[in-house]
């Protein structure tokens, strides 16, 4: 359970504008999601959608604007705001390497507060019990993803950020992924995502935003 | 005066200011060095020891010293550009390096005139000359990650960061390397202006080096004019500047 | 209790990735045995020239290590991962470097004793050139990691980095060569020790910040 908060956390952006060299990937972009929201961005291909994300996560800068998590603009160094948030980017955060198990626990020691000692009930909810010590590199594609999707169990945290999250995932992981955003946001969480495919995350509300749609 | 000072971070305003006063710079650098040349090329006495082979220094003291200067300039304008996210500042750094590259070149390259005539050999490992050498890879360097990148202000950034450990650097390299150089007991190579000059030999040497200085102006100004035009292509005065030249 | 688990999670890396940490090691080999190929095998030739040779071989070894020292995390994502970690990125990089010092830089120190015998370096002063090395190849990994940050994002940057690198480690081999040399001929090589450690301290200290900068400019596009 993510602890209440006295007043509704909401991420928003301001005027929000992003360029990528030449191109305005975003202009005075706005939104609001609150507690309990999802945020679906979409968009085609070199939209600006992994930029976008990555603008609110505070890897990337905008050029225009401001992103406000709570009110507060987002600092430089915000550690605060990066122990709230957990990442999935377009490549796992999976190190080859090692195997599920051992890539959970490298993941949890750059967390502020993980969850104790589940890494084999988080392994058996994301269908990789049977190849928890198997060095990521000899797993497929839907399996790694699926090594990825375990690291955002391993801490209650507010925000979901997940760039494509459902590249590589089979029917089956579509829906574990979809099962675990509706916790996720019952449990008073916010999740943004970016995605070409549509999500059914009834009853909880999901916003729209579309790049690439304006000059 | 702060307001200006704010005025001239805006591109536009820059351009025009830099537009008017890089013309009178790079005439009165001219003007100056040209009665430093005369200065310490045909009145200044020749020196005891070394005959009329010495006058070198009037090239050789300003460049080095102008290539330090410069490197100055660069860190502190990437400071200055990474902490208040000023593009200008980084375009004073960008073309700052270039610059400082071709003082540094110009001072080895006099440096090892002088050493051809005065002790028969075009080059000696002298501290100071070891030191400008290093300086021009630590300005190569910069040159090459400032335009490794696609994205300019990543570019920009990176390069930034470099110059600062850099500044950061030089005195220890500088400390190093002289240490070596009496370690190994190399010749003392004498490229400075010695405590018993007489004016008529180190006033021409001070009016270079504001020659120079004049010039550096001069010429950053009009490369960041050049720079601005660049960064800015696609904003609406730089297009009608464009259409009405 | 964090920082042990940071630890454990880059040297189980690296004992996994051995073949490929091993290359800098054998590359120092490799390089020190050219130059008695290169010159006259003489030994007193050697015996002048090998404080200068082994430590320029370990420069340049430690410096062609540093390009891995990002570049996997950069490309499987999990850099992205360490600068999105609420806690100190500067202390994960400090560890970063230091654990990928033990598993590149380290061999070399040791080896070192043995290329000293290749190359006729005086027994008794090898404890020096041991000693210098491990005050030095430290140093010379945190500046290559200030390089390794800021050419992460590139795809040729494994070229750049030394190139960038190279004249900022120059006080480095300076006082690393001097104290092996001084030792070698007998005298005392206390001073040129005591500067590579107060440029030790000083690397701990500062090359961190200078690091996560790198990294974060890096990876804001």
């Amino acid at each position: 359970m993510i602890e209440p908060m006295e007043f509704p956390s909401v991420l928003s952006v301001d005027n929000l504008s992003v360029w990528r060299g030449e191109r305005c990937l975003c202009r005075e972009l706005n939104f609001r999601v609150v507690t309990g929201e999802a945020l679906q961005v979409q968009g085609h291909n070199g939209a600006g959608k992994t930029t976008l994300i990555r603008v609110l996560t505070g890897l990337g800068r905008a050029d225009e604007g401001e992103v406000r998590w709570r009110g507060e603009p987002l600092r430089r160094n915000d550690a605060e705001y990066r122990a709230s948030l957990a990442y999935l980017g377009h490549s796992n955060g999976v190190k080859l390497g090692l195997s599920p198990r051992e890539n959970l626990a490298a993941a949890s020691a750059l967390l502020a507060t993980p969850i104790a000692n589940n890494v084999d009930a988080t392994l058996e909810r994301v269908g990789l019990r049977a190849h928890a010590d198997m060095p990521c590199g000899m797993l497929s594609m839907g399996q790694r993803r699926r090594t990825a999707l375990a690291r955002l169990l391993l801490a209650h945290v507010h925000l979901w950020f997940l760039d494509e999250p459902l590249a590589s995932l089979d029917m089956a992981g579509v829906t574990l992924l979809t099962e675990m955003l509706k916790a996720h946001l019952s449990g008073g969480g916010i999740a943004v995502f970016a995605t070409h495919q549509l999500l059914d995350l009834a009853p909880f509300p999901v916003k729209n935003v579309v790049l690439g749609t304006s000059a | 005066m702060f307001v200006w000072f704010h005025k001239l971070a805006s591109p536009p305003f820059f351009y025009k200011f830099a537009d008017k006063l890089a013309p009178w710079l790079g005439w009165l650098s001219l003007l100056v060095i040209l009665a430093g040349l005369y200065g310490g090329l045909w009145l200044a006495p020749p020196d005891y020891q070394q005959g009329d082979g010495f006058r070198i220094i009037y090239v050789h003291v300003p460049s080095a010293w102008m290539s330090m200067f410069a490197y100055m300039v660069m860190a502190i304008a990437a400071a200055i550009g990474l902490i208040w996210r000023l593009k200008l500042a980084h375009a004073v750094s960008a073309a700052a390096a270039p610059l400082g590259a071709s003082f540094t070149f110009l001072a080895l390259v006099t440096g090892s005139l002088w050493g051809k005539p005065m002790w028969g050999t075009y080059w000696v490992w002298d501290a100071r000359l070891t030191s400008e050498l290093i300086l021009l890879f630590l300005y190569l360097g910069y040159i090459a990650l400032n335009h490794a990148f696609e994205d300019r202000r990543t570019g920009d950034r990176a390069s930034a960061i470099l110059a600062l450990v850099g500044i950061f650097n030089i005195p220890i390299i500088h400390y190093s390397v002289t240490w070596w150089n009496t370690l190994h007991q190399g010749p003392t190579v004498f490229f400075g202006p010695r405590a018993e000059m007489p004016a008529s030999m180190y006033i021409p040497l001070f009016i270079m080096i504001i020659g120079f200085m004049l010039y550096f102006t001069a010429f950053i100004l009009k490369r960041l004019q050049v720079e601005v035009l660049q960064r800015e292509r696609n904003t609406t005065w730089v297009r009608e500047l464009v259409e009405k030249s | 209790m964090k920082l042990t688990a940071l630890i454990e999670r880059d040297l189980r890396l690296a004992y996994r990735r051995r073949g490929e940490l091993a290359t800098p090691v054998i590359f120092f080999v490799i390089v020190t045995a050219l130059f008695p190929l290169a010159l006259n095998p003489e030994p007193t030739l050697l015996r002048s020239l090998a404080p200068g040779v082994i430590w320029v071989a370990a420069l340049l070894a430690v410096l062609i290590g540093q390009d891995s020292l990002f570049k996997t995390d950069y490309e499987d994502g999990s850099l992205e991962l360490m600068l999105l970690s609420p806690l100190s990125l500067e202390w994960i990089v400090l560890l970063r470097v230091f654990t990928h010092w033990l598993a590149t830089g380290l061999p070399l120190v040791m080896l070192s004793s043995l290329m000293a015998l290749l190359l006729d370096y005086p027994m008794h002063a090898v404890g020096v050139l041991v000693m210098s090395l491990l005050l030095g190849t430290p140093v010379l990994s945190f500046l290559g990691a200030v390089g390794a940050a800021l050419t992460v994002g590139l795809r040729r940057g494994g070229m750049l980095l030394p190139i960038l690198v190279l004249p900022l480690t120059v006080p480095v081999l300076i006082f690393g060569a001097a104290a092996a040399g001084r030792a070698a001929v007998g005298e005392p090589a206390a001073a040129p020790l005591y500067f590579l450690g107060a440029m030790l301290v000083l690397a701990l200290t500062l090359a961190p910040f200078a690091i996560t900068a790198g990294l974060r400019i890096s990876l804001e596009s």
